[in-house]
Formats: structure tokens, C-alpha cells, sequence
């Protein structure tokens, strides 16, 4: 009779806990929940249905003419983004390469019945009235061009095919201290210079316009933006009214092949909204003296009737949030109202690392489940705004990658923001509050509540729903008037990465402090 | 029913989250209504700003923490296990959801009527020195105006409808985070979605069929012309909503295994 020894250890191979092994058990878990996976599959649905539904009641009645009509045309860009090109233009042909040197003595302004005297029309010059020099392709609205102005507020600018500005000097305009501007150009490089005294000139910047032709034109140029304010108590709205500018150059001269002698004087974009005469509107000549009265913008459009954004289809994104939050979140509550964290954290002590684990599975399934869902409801809504009439502001794909992901992103990053705040407060019903709190009710109220623009914008700065900027698709141009940068006409305070960033902050931080409340407490 | 509506005060009075609730309530939602008074300014006659909903705004906000108290006095029940010991001791489960909402609107109407006079005290201040004077077409604001006690009376039957519908859905749901997920939503994506539809027939039909918009159409005291939905019958929506959702609730309970 042989007596049997028990084995100290098993004879079963041991089973390996490395992180793998943690990743797999949580998304067991995940998988396993019906209620998580309808959840994110909802969220999905959700936030499809909402950019349809809105999209399917939002027709573009402003244009929607006989069938088959389209919107009438706005002039874009070399680079297709939507422009506007509105300006008084005095000019002569450019054979080849050359220069126009002007000195600029006054700007002046005029604005029709604003918010402030409503009753009357009163000199004002915008901040971003423009007078100076100029060579254009042709006088056809959105062609090349490069400029070097005055501008009302923003001192000297060297401006190139819309979207690009770079600042000169920042002084203004007086009688004491005229402003000499020039602009060069040689091949397809054109150089703005501007000069204090006409003597010593200072490079502003250089541009180079491929593809520009042999003859161009060349002259002087006014325009003034209308005066857009945010008008309070109407939601979305703005009161715009017609401005209009009046530059004094003197000292021109032009080199070059130009003839010289004749100026042609043009409204390029036609008159446009030139029904009220200002008086002195067009072109003065005595004596070399110049004076010139425009009206209109040379800028990228921002907001524009008829348009709408790429984002615009992705408004269901603050509805899938919300259903973002309570799947993320009670991922980690639901272990502590079973029990079963204190499984959970026998079978894996490094606490730390599980809490990694859930962060990684609960992101990866909502990026997924975002990104299926932008990569619908983007080329769907585009078609459907198009069907009902809207024109899409034109991007780069680079942007509109950026804008699907971007979203995609967002919800996920959002998941491990709720799963931190699950894991601090351990009860669902509070870390929901919390997170709704943070990131819901700042949206609504910075987009539909009666709050004024100003406290909208801060609540997009300091709370985490600045995260929605990653959706913006148009750009914060800086020679855009500001009234039309803000929440009113869907504009974030913050660029882009800029916004998300302060989001990814608090997640950040929130996944730090629950991490520590994770080690320390008892489970 | 008198010992029911007793045993819920005292669940509700015990309940370790309700008191913070409450407490946070109060001065969320006046702060937010004096924030906005704060920062508007109406620098014109005819500028088209609605004072009484200027100083209610804090309601948007005070609203969410009304659901969860609502949602919490049904849902955490469910959470714990105590919902057997209730309807143990209370066969009739319709009237421990009659109780429920009998205690809930009692508090929330105590606690509303705290909030809205803070809030309309705080704009009686501040408004003046925004530009809400005589000279650009505003009285000052005074619960003895007809339509500006309306708009703060109807503000706090708001907020008592508002949790009558959480409690609703809570006993529908049961479980607490998903009914905040899902009261919220309701409340808040509607408001968003209305902002953006641009056919105006169907904007105007979003914000009178949607609970909040519908709802808070009360605080209206200028331009009652073009609002969507009168601010009674505004009311009567929300109030529409919450019948529904407590009918539903109440079929519910009583047709579930607890």
C-alpha cells in the first residue's frame, strides 16, 4: 500500500494575469451586460436619428425657388472655401512684373443705423474697413489676389486670396501721419511694403499666387464690412447693417508695364445691396488726389444663409453623450453595487491597472461605435441638407477626417472621463449628476438658454463641453469680424485641439484622483 | 395614506443624498438667475429681452437637480432592496406611488418657491442697473405684476411637474442613472434640436410638444404673441408628460415582480 502525497501546488499550469488577460476579462464584462451594449448601440443610433431628423425639417427656404433650382451661386475661393469679394476697385491693366506705391492720408466711415443710434446714419469706421493697393487676376469675384491696407482698427494688414493676413505695423490712420503702402510684383511673388514717411519701407510679407496671369490688374481699393451685431432676446440673431468707407490716397505711382493714364473704376461684385446712397459713393480724381468710397468685405464667409456646416450633421453627438455618460459610468458603479469589485480586485490587486483596463475597453467600444456613427450620419446629412436646398461650406478632407474622428474622440474620451467620475463617487446616480452637470447643461446653456454671448463662451472655455470644438469645421478667421465668431452663429471660443485639450485635462485629472481614491480605499 | 405619505417623508427626510440635494438646489438655481441677470444688458428700448425669464434662468439648471431628487426617492429603492420592505408593508402599490409624489411635490414646491423668490429678488436688484429702466419700456420687476408672479408661480409648478415626471419614469426604469440619462434627454436634447430645425412650422411644433420648452413658455412676460405655446397651455404639455409618465410608472409597479 503506497500512501499518496498531495501536491504543495497544483499540477495545473498557472494562469497568467498580465494585462492582456485584464483587458480580455473587462471587455468580458462589457460584452456581457446587455444593457452596455444596447446602451452604446443606442448612443450610435441616437446620434444618427437626431442629425436626420433635424436635417429632414430644416429646409433652406431663403432660396428654395422652382424645383430643381439651385441657391444662387456664392463666389469661392482658389482654395473653394465660400468668399466674399465687394469692393470699390479703381484700377489699371499689369503687363509682367511691377509695383504701385500709394500714400494713404484719411479713412473715414459711415455707418447706417446702428444698434446704438438707430435713428440716424453716423460716421464710424469699421474695424475692418479696408483701403489700399491692390493686384487682382481680374475683376471676377473670388479670383487671385494680393493687397496691403489700412484697415479701420487693425492697423496695416498684407492680405492674400482671403483666408491670409498678416499684420504690419499696428497704427492707424490721421492727417499727421499718413501711411505709404506698396506691393510689388515680380513672376508669380508679390512683396507688401509700407513706410511711415515714404523713405524707409518695411517689409510686410511676401505671397506667392501660382498660376497668376501675365496681365493683371492693378489699383487702389476700398470696402467696409457691415456692422453685425448679436441682437439680444432673439435667439440666433444678428442685425447687420450697410457700412461704407472712404479712402484719400495720394503720391500714386505705378511702375511696370502698365499704360498708365486711364483708371477703370469698377464695383467688383456688382452693387450688391448699394441701394441706399451714402453720398460721395465711387471714385473722385483731381489732381493726383484720390478719393475713394467703397462698401463691401474681401474676407472668407463665415456665415452665410444658405450654408451650413459639415458639424451641422453632427448635432446628435450632445444626444449620444448623454447616453455615453450613463453606459461609462455605471461600468464602474455596477461593480460596486453587485459586489463584484471585490472579485475584480482579488483577481487583479494591481488596482491601478485595472482601472486602466476598463479606461481602454470602455474608450475603445464608444470611439468605435462614434466613429460608425459619424462615418453615417456625415455623408447622409450632407445629402439630405443638399436635397433641402443648403449648401456645404466646402472643406478639406483633412478637416472633415478631423471632424469625424474628432467626434469619434470625443465620446470616448468623454467614456473614460464618466468612468473616472463612476469610479470616485462609486454610485451611479451621483457620478451621472456630476458628469451631466459638467458637460451637458454648460452646452444648453451656451446655446439655448437666454445667457449672453459673453458667459456662453466662458461656459465653452472652462467647462468640459469646450471638447466640442474638435467639431468646428470653419476656421476662427482673425480678419473676420468677431460678432460673427461667437455661439450665436455656432462659433466655439477655443480652436479645435485647443478645446479639447481642456477636456481631455479633466479627464486627465478625474482618472488621476480616482486612481489614487481607487488605491486607497477599501473596495 | 396618511402613514404612507409619513413613511415616505421619513424615508425622504433620512435619505443621506436628499438634504444635499436640496441644499445645492437652492443656490445653483438663484446664483445661475442672478449670473444672467448680471451679465445681460439692454441698451435699447425695444431690445427685446424678457426680464422675469432673465432672472428665472437658473431654473434651466435647478431643474436637473430637482430630476435627480425625484429620480433618487424611486430609483434608490431599487438600488438597495428597499422596495420589498416598502411594498411589503404597503400592499397597495399605487398609493406608495401617490405617497411618493404626494412627498416629492411638497418638498419640491417648498424648496422651488425658496429658489424662485431668491431669483426674482436677485433680478429685482440687478436688472435696474442693466438697462431694464423706465426709459427703455421696462417696469420694474414686482411679484405684484400680473404676468411676472405668473411667470414665478408657474416656474415653481415647473419644477413640481418636472419631478412628478422623473418619479414617473423612475418606477418605469428603475434604475436610478438610466432615468437621470434618460429625464435629461428629454429635457435637454429637445431645446438643442429646435434651435437648428429651420422650418418654422416644425420648430414651433418641437417646442410645443417638447416638456421644457413646452413647460417653461410660463416665464414668459413679453412678446406672448409669438411664442410658441401659450404659457398655461405650455404648462398643461409638461403637465401631460408627467400624468403620462406617472401612468405609465404606476401600470408598471403594479404589474412587476418588485
Amino acid at each position: 500500500m503506497t500512501v499518496g502525497t498531495t501536491p504543495y501546488h497544483s499540477t495545473l499550469r498557472t494562469g497568467r494575469a498580465g494585462f492582456a488577460q485584464l483587458l480580455l476579462a473587462e471587455w468580458t464584462k462589457f460584452r456581457t451586460v446587455r444593457g452596455w451594449a444596447v446602451g452604446t448601440v443606442a448612443a450610435a443610433l441616437v446620434m444618427v436619428l437626431v442629425g436626420l431628423v433635424t436635417e429632414a425639417l430644416s429646409h433652406n427656404n431663403g432660396c428654395l425657388g422652382p424645383p430643381g433650382q439651385a441657391c444662387p451661386a456664392v463666389p469661392s475661393g482658389p482654395d473653394g472655401e465660400l468668399v466674399d469679394d465687394q469692393f470699390y476697385f479703381a484700377h489699371q491693366p499689369l503687363q509682367g512684373d511691377g509695383s504701385i506705391t500709394v500714400r494713404l492720408t484719411s479713412l473715414t466711415g459711415l455707418d447706417t443705423y446702428p444698434a446704438d443710434h438707430p435713428n440716424e446714419i453716423v460716421p464710424r469706421v469699421m474695424p475692418w474697413a479696408k483701403a489700399g493697393v491692390i493686384i487682382k487676376e481680374t475683376t471676377r469675384q473670388g479670383s487671385h489676389y494680393t493687397a496691403v491696407m489700412v484697415t479701420g482698427n487693425h492697423g496695416v494688414r498684407m492680405q492674400y486670396d482671403y483666408i491670409h493676413d498678416t499684420a504690419g505695423s499696428p497704427v492707424g490712420l490721421s492727417a499727421a501721419s499718413p501711411r505709404w503702402l506698396r506691393l510689388t510684383r515680380s513672376g508669380n511673388t508679390l512683396t507688401g511694403y509700407e513706410s511711415a514717411d515714404g523713405a524707409h519701407w518695411t517689409r510686410i510679407g511676401a505671397a506667392n499666387l501660382a498660376g497668376l496671369p501675365a496681365t493683371v490688374q492693378v489699383g487702389l481699393f476700398v470696402a467696409s464690412p457691415s456692422d453685425c451685431q448679436v441682437s439680444p432676446g432673439v435667439a440666433g440673431g444678428f442685425t447687420c447693417r450697410l457700412t461704407q468707407a472712404t479712402g484719400t490716397f495720394d503720391d500714386v505711382s505705378l511702375e511696370g508695364s502698365a499704360p498708365g493714364g486711364v483708371w477703370s473704376h469698377d464695383v467688383v461684385g456688382g452693387h450688391g445691396n448699394q441701394a441706399v446712397d451714402l453720398g460721395g459713393f465711387g471714385f473722385k480724381e483731381s489732381g493726383g488726389t484720390f478719393i475713394i468710397a467703397g462698401t463691401g468685405d474681401i474676407a472668407p464667409v463665415v456665415m452665410n444663409g444658405g450654408g451650413r456646416r459639415i458639424e451641422d450633421t453632427l448635432r446628435g453627438t450632445f444626444a449620444a453623450l448623454i447616453v455615453v455618460i450613463v453606459v461609462a459610468s455605471m461600468f464602474m458603479t455596477a461593480e460596486y453595487r453587485r459586489g463584484l469589485i471585490r472579485t475584480t480586485l482579488a483577481a487583479s490587486p494591481r488596482r491601478g491597472r485595472v482601472l486602466a483596463a476598463k479606461a481602454i475597453v470602455i474608450a475603445s467600444v464608444t470611439f468605435v461605435a462614434g466613429l460608425a456613427a459619424a462615418a453615417v450620419a456625415v455623408p447622409v446629412g450632407e445629402l439630405l441638407l443638399r436635397a433641402n436646398g443648403w449648401y456645404i461650406f466646402p472643406l478639406t478632407s483633412l478637416t472633415e477626417v478631423r471632424v469625424m474622428v474628432g467626434t469619434a474622440a470625443l465620446l470616448a474620451v468623454v467614456a473614460v472621463l464618466a468612468l473616472a467620475v463612476g469610479t470616485m463617487f462609486r454610485r451611479s446616480a451621483e457620478a451621472v449628476t456630476a458628469l451631466i452637470g459638467m458637460i451637458v447643461v454648460p452646452y444648453v446653456l451656451a446655446f439655448a438658454s437666454p445667457l449672453p454671448v459673453g458667459v456662453s463662451e466662458w461656459l465653452l472655455r472652462i467647462t468640459p463641453a469646450a471638447g466640442f470644438a474638435i467639431q468646428q469645421s470653419v476656421p476662427r478667421y482673425t480678419q473676420v469680424s468677431a460678432a460673427l465668431l461667437t455661439t450665436m452663429n455656432d462659433f466655439y471660443p477655443l480652436e479645435p485641439w485647443a478645446g479639447f485639450a481642456v477636456l481631455c485635462a479633466y479627464t486627465v485629472l478625474a482618472l488621476g484622483l480616482a486612481t489614487i481614491l481607487l488605491r486607497r480605499r477599501d473596495a | 395614506m396618511s402613514q404612507a405619505v409619513h413613511a415616505e417623508w421619513t424615508k425622504l427626510r433620512t435619505a443621506p443624498g436628499a438634504g444635499w440635494l436640496i441644499l445645492a438646489f437652492i443656490p445653483l438655481t438663484a446664483a445661475l438667475s442672478a449670473t444672467a441677470a448680471a451679465a445681460v444688458t439692454c441698451s435699447s428700448p425695444g431690445c427685446g429681452l424678457d426680464p422675469a425669464r432673465v432672472s428665472l434662468t437658473g431654473i434651466d439648471l435647478g431643474q436637473a437637480v430637482v430630476v435627480v431628487l425625484a429620480v433618487l426617492a424611486m430609483g434608490g429603492e431599487y438600488s438597495t432592496g428597499m422596495i420589498r420592505i416598502t411594498l411589503t408593508a404597503m400592499p397597495c402599490r399605487i398609493k406608495v406611488l401617490a405617497a411618493k409624489a404626494a412627498v416629492i411635490t411638497g418638498v419640491v414646491l417648498a424648496a422651488g418657491s425658496i429658489a424662485v423668490l431668491l431669483s426674482v429678488l436677485a433680478g429685482q436688484f440687478i436688472l435696474p442697473g442693466q438697462g431694464f429702466t423706465a426709459a427703455h419700456g421696462y417696469a420694474p420687476l414686482s411679484l405684484a405684476d400680473g404676468p411676472v408672479m405668473r411667470a414665478a408661480a408657474g416656474s415653481v409648478l415647473y419644477l413640481a411637474l418636472i419631478a412628478l415626471l422623473s418619479l414617473g419614469a423612475a418606477a418605469a426604469v428603475r434604475d436610478s442613472a438610466t432615468t437621470i440619462g434618460v429625464v435629461l434627454s428629454l429635457l435637454y436634447v429637445f431645446p438643442v434640436i429646435a434651435q437648428v430645425v429651420t422650418d418654422p412650422v416644425w420648430r414651433e411644433h418641437l417646442q410645443q410638444f417638447a416638456p421644457m420648452t413646452a413647460g417653461l413658455a410660463i416665464q414668459a412676460t413679453i412678446g406672448l404673441q409669438s411664442l410658441p405655446i401659450s404659457p398655461w397651455a405650455g404648462l398643461g404639455v409638461l403637465a401631460a408628460w408627467a400624468m403620462a409618465a406617472l401612468m405609465v410608472g404606476g401600470l408598471l409597479l403594479w404589474l412587476r415582480d418588485a
